[in-house]
């Protein structure tokens, strides 16, 4: 057998910081092969990720590594600088996770690319970059020529991210080191960038190294799998092996953790009785926005985040929205909670009569948990605030023993009440958010994403948590969400949208199973499923193209320029939501496209 | 067992601060310069315009009772620095605080409110702006006389442009983060959005503002002081004292030395009470997390 490619073995990474030295990563050894594929799994602060900027040498300042690691021949700890700059790019490439930070604003995309290029090879501007828009091409961006010249703001995320897999093999690495490559970009983009790099794999032999909270995006894509938890490798095996039996109790957990919408959930909300009371009624909501546009004497654009939105919510139901970035979905949010105006149609809350009660009755719980909490109040202060603003009359003893009753009831311990949010992880922090928004006893709590920025354990947690809540306290929930898993998950009824417009509303057990909107269809077949058998056993329908700007949406239905089974008459005619089977869908050809499925 | 009791911001900044041994030894040595320029010249046993004929222009002496010397009229330069001190912290507190109250107040509600009361408050600062500030100065002595009122009316009048500026830019990217977002979702009025969660996340910028423009403001006074503008002879200023020693500086060293250390002093400890405070205030950079 030929020696491995990547020979690492005992390394150690350690940060020098004012409260002691931190161990990132502790002895950790794997080795890989040419063409091989890795993925490296581990949820925030397992030291991923900080295992492989210590290969290619980008430690921040006060890290060190010690340890080997062997590539082909030379080992990369002890490199210096100028070494290493010989290493990084022809040998190892790496691709970040968000591909808006990661590529220069100012630079052009051809630019950048031939940068990338002429720092290794004698070559000239006009050769780099006619190599680079071959690249381009190669990694499916079209009009490679014309986007060349194109600067990465006028390009999407998953552009962006085609760029920079472009740009990290114009050199032809022998490892791509990919850190949750995938994280920040929409499902059905995540998809095609899956699809590319496995592409790419097989074509170029290039190895890989995918680090990844997300077990199921490696889960077609990686040969073998490494888990990794407090800095330590837990459990390293072929990847067939690791999904199926599982050695250690952690891999187990994290694998019960990921939620699997192809098969029936344990712990799924009950069906709802019907013939109870709507609490929210949304009719053909639209919400526009002008766009920023300094220029005078210039009509003002809108954009129409939302478009012709209506739908109800009763009583303790759970209602998912989901939808890709930039569907409309946080705006309609927004519409509900009465955070942004609303330009037509209206939304009413049954049983508030005056704006007092209505904030009262409407809470909301945003993703990110620590921005969410003003920095500088105490959680204390946090929780109590909208006791304050409601009950303005109550004694500040009683409201700090409501406070400390809230905490306890989202599993903080009261006695935590007088530290500031830094000091408290992510799901506790979310658990504040949790407090803060049920301590009026609302009747409807909005969910924007939620639980999007947690691990997947933590994940878990603070949705069993929300469930049994809503069952306490007799809530109803709008959960908005990309993750399609999650939603199925906690939801009784789902809505889709697209570019601002409901696709799809029906059950959530009818939706997932039984799809009867193009989009919902290629939305629910990009979800990776975190079974290696079953993920290449999958033919992919992903969507084709790119999402239109919200700016100038298409003629009649929006999805049509996407769409696989548009006819004549999806460009002149907005379908209006009406009755497929047991769910109601926005399509000129429901039921005639999907029966059968 | 842990006390429950509720506890403020400022009442865990001040327990921070408490720590901040350069911050707390700037803050004492405030104190006593305080306690110094207010006390000192009761008990001194001449006045800031009283001539000594047996000493002019003498050297500082512990025999003659000069300590710090005296000036060329032979006026007791201690006796002299002291009030210097009184008028120069003077103009520091009150214009820096009347800047302060306004520039707040101002910045946070033309952020947070926006659109067309915004571009209206923010085009006041920009007419002030354009007032040129010796013309304003001039402007109101000729209306009301020569008043050192007038000077902390004339350096805040200016100082809180900057500082509305500065505040507004703050106010607009603090409005759209999702805690602020939140407390409206909740129903938090408007005036207290601003009260308990835009000004608290606004003290760190303030404060190394502040700390910018105290220097700056003494500075200013002792400019208008030289062009005749400002307090006038025989009362005096840090900034006259230490201008008036520097045209004696070949003859008579103490005449800059002693006023001109004090207020280098005062500013240093100025900076170190603004860097804890900017510390304290925020309980991120708190240590013992």
């Amino acid at each position: 057998m030929s020696p491995p490619l990547l020979d690492v073995a005992g390394l150690n990474v350690r940060f020098a910081t004012s409260t002691g030295a931190v161990h990132a990563v502790r002895d950790l050894s794997f080795s890989l092969r040419a063409g091989e594929s890795l993925g490296i799994v581990g949820e925030s602060g397992s030291g991923k990720s900080q295992a492989v900027l210590a290969l290619t040498g980008l430690l921040a300042d006060n890290g060190r590594a010690s340890g080997s690691a062997r590539l082909e021949g030379s080992d990369l700890i002890t490199l210096d600088q100028q070494e290493m700059n010989r290493v990084r790019g022809p040998r190892i490439s790496m691709i970040f996770q968000d591909p808006m930070t990661s590529l220069n604003p100012y630079l052009s995309v051809g630019r950048q690319m031939s940068l990338a290029l002429r720092a290794h090879r004698a070559i000239g501007e006009q050769a780099a970059r006619k190599e680079a828009a071959e690249m381009l091409e190669t990694v499916g961006i079209p009009e490679a020529a014309r986007r060349i010249e194109q600067y990465p703001h006028e390009l999407s995320g998953g552009m962006r991210q085609r760029v920079m897999i472009a740009t990290a093999l114009l050199l032809r690495p022998a490892l791509l080191i990919a850190d949750e490559p995938t994280t920040a970009l929409d499902v059905t983009v995540q998809a095609q960038i899956l699809g590319l790099m496995s592409d790419l794999r097989e074509r170029y032999g290039t190895a890989i190294i995918i680090i990844t909270h997300d077990l199921s995006v490696v889960a077609g894509l990686a040969d073998r799998i490494l888990v990794m938890q407090r800095g330590e490798k837990i459990e390293e095996g072929p990847v067939d092996a690791i999904f199926a039996q599982p050695q250690q109790a952690y891999t187990r957990s994290l694998l019960a953790a990921v939620p699997r919408f192809d098969r029936p959930i344990q712990g799924t909300p009950p069906r709802m009785k019907h013939a109870t009371k709507p609490i929210l009624a949304a009719e053909s909501v639209r919400v526009e926005f002008p766009v920023a546009d300094r220029a005078w004497f210039r009509p003002r654009r809108l954009l129409r985040a939302v478009d012709d939105v209506s739908f109800q919510l009763e009583a303790g139901e759970i209602l998912g929205v989901v939808g890709e970035s930039g569907c409309g979905k946080s705006t309609l949010g927004r519409a509900v909670l009465q955070l942004v105006p609303v330009s037509a149609g209206r939304v009413s809350f049954l049983g508030a009569d005056d704006a007092q009660s209505l904030r009262r009755d409407l809470q909301v719980v945003f993703q990110d948990p620590l921005a969410s909490l003003n920095p500088r109040m105490t959680i204390r202060d946090v929780v109590a605030e909208p006791l304050e603003v409601h009950e303005p009359t109550m004694g500040d003893k009683d409201r700090t023993n409501k406070v400390a009753d809230m905490l306890s009831r989202v599993g903080l311990d009261p006695s935590l009440m007088n530290r500031y949010p830094h000091q408290f992880s992510g799901g506790q922090c979310q658990r504040v958010a949790i407090a803060r928004a049920l301590i009026t006893r609302p009747k409807l709590v909005v969910c924007d994403e939620a639980v999007s920025a947690l691990d997947v354990s933590v994940r878990e947690q603070i949705l069993r948590l929300m469930l049994e809540l809503r069952r306490l306290l007799d809530l109803s929930l709008i959960f908005i969400g990309h993750d399609l898993a999650v939603i199925r998950q906690i939801s009784q009824r789902v809505m889709v949208m697209y570019l601002g417009r409901v696709m799809e509303i029906a059950a959530a057990d009818q939706l997932f199973t039984n799809p009867q909107h193009p989009y919902t269809q290629a939305l629910i077949s990009a979800v990776p499923i975190p079974d290696p058998v079953v993920e290449r056993a999958r033919k992919r329908e992903g969507l084709r193209g790119e999402l239109p700007s919200p700016l100038a949406p298409p003629s009649g239905c929006v999805f049509r320029t996407r769409c696989a089974f548009a006819i004549a008459r999806c460009a002149t005619e907005v379908p209006a939501l009406r009755l497929a089977g047991a769910s109601q869908v926005a399509c000129h050809r429901a039921g005639e496209v999907f029966q059968g499925r | 067992m842990t006390d429950l009791s509720p506890r403020s911001l400022w009442q865990d900044a001040w327990d921070a601060l408490r720590l901040n041994r350069a911050a707390m030894a700037a803050l004492w040595m405030l104190g006593i310069l305080v306690a110094a320029v207010l006390i000192l010249p009761l008990l001194l046993p001449w006045t800031y315009e009283q001539t000594d004929w047996d000493a002019i222009a003498t050297a500082p002496s512990i025999a003659s009772g000069h300590w710090f010397g005296t000036d060329s009229l032979g006026r007791d330069l201690l006796v002299r620095t002291l009030w210097g001190g009184r008028i120069s912290l003077l103009v520091a507190f009150v214009a820096t605080g009347v800047s302060l109250a306004i520039g707040i107040t101002w910045g946070a509600i033309a952020g947070y409110v926006g659109g067309r009361l915004d571009q209206l408050m923010m085009r006041v600062v920009d007419i002030l702006y354009a007032l040129p500030f010796m013309f304003l100065v001039i402007l109101l002595m000729v209306l009301f006389g020569r008043n050192i009122f007038l000077i902390f009316v004339a350096i805040g009048a200016i100082n809180w442009l900057d500082m509305a500026r500065i505040v507004r830019g703050q106010t607009l990217s603090l409005k759209n983060r999702e805690f602020v977002e939140a407390a409206r979702a909740g129903g938090v009025p408007a005036s207290r959005i601003i009260r308990r969660h835009i000004v608290p996340n606004l003290l760190g910028v303030v404060v190394v503002y502040v700390t910018l423009t105290i220097p700056h403001v003494i500075i200013v006074e002792s400019f208008l002081s030289f062009l005749g503008l400002g307090v006038q002879e025989p009362m005096t200023s840090w900034g006259a004292l230490v201008n008036e020693g520097a045209q004696e500086l070949e003859t008579s060293w103490w005449m800059i030395v002693f006023p001109g250390v004090l207020l280098a002093a005062t500013l240093y400890c100025f900076n170190f009470l603004g860097d804890g405070l900017r510390d304290a205030l925020d309980p991120r950079d708190r240590s013992g997390t």
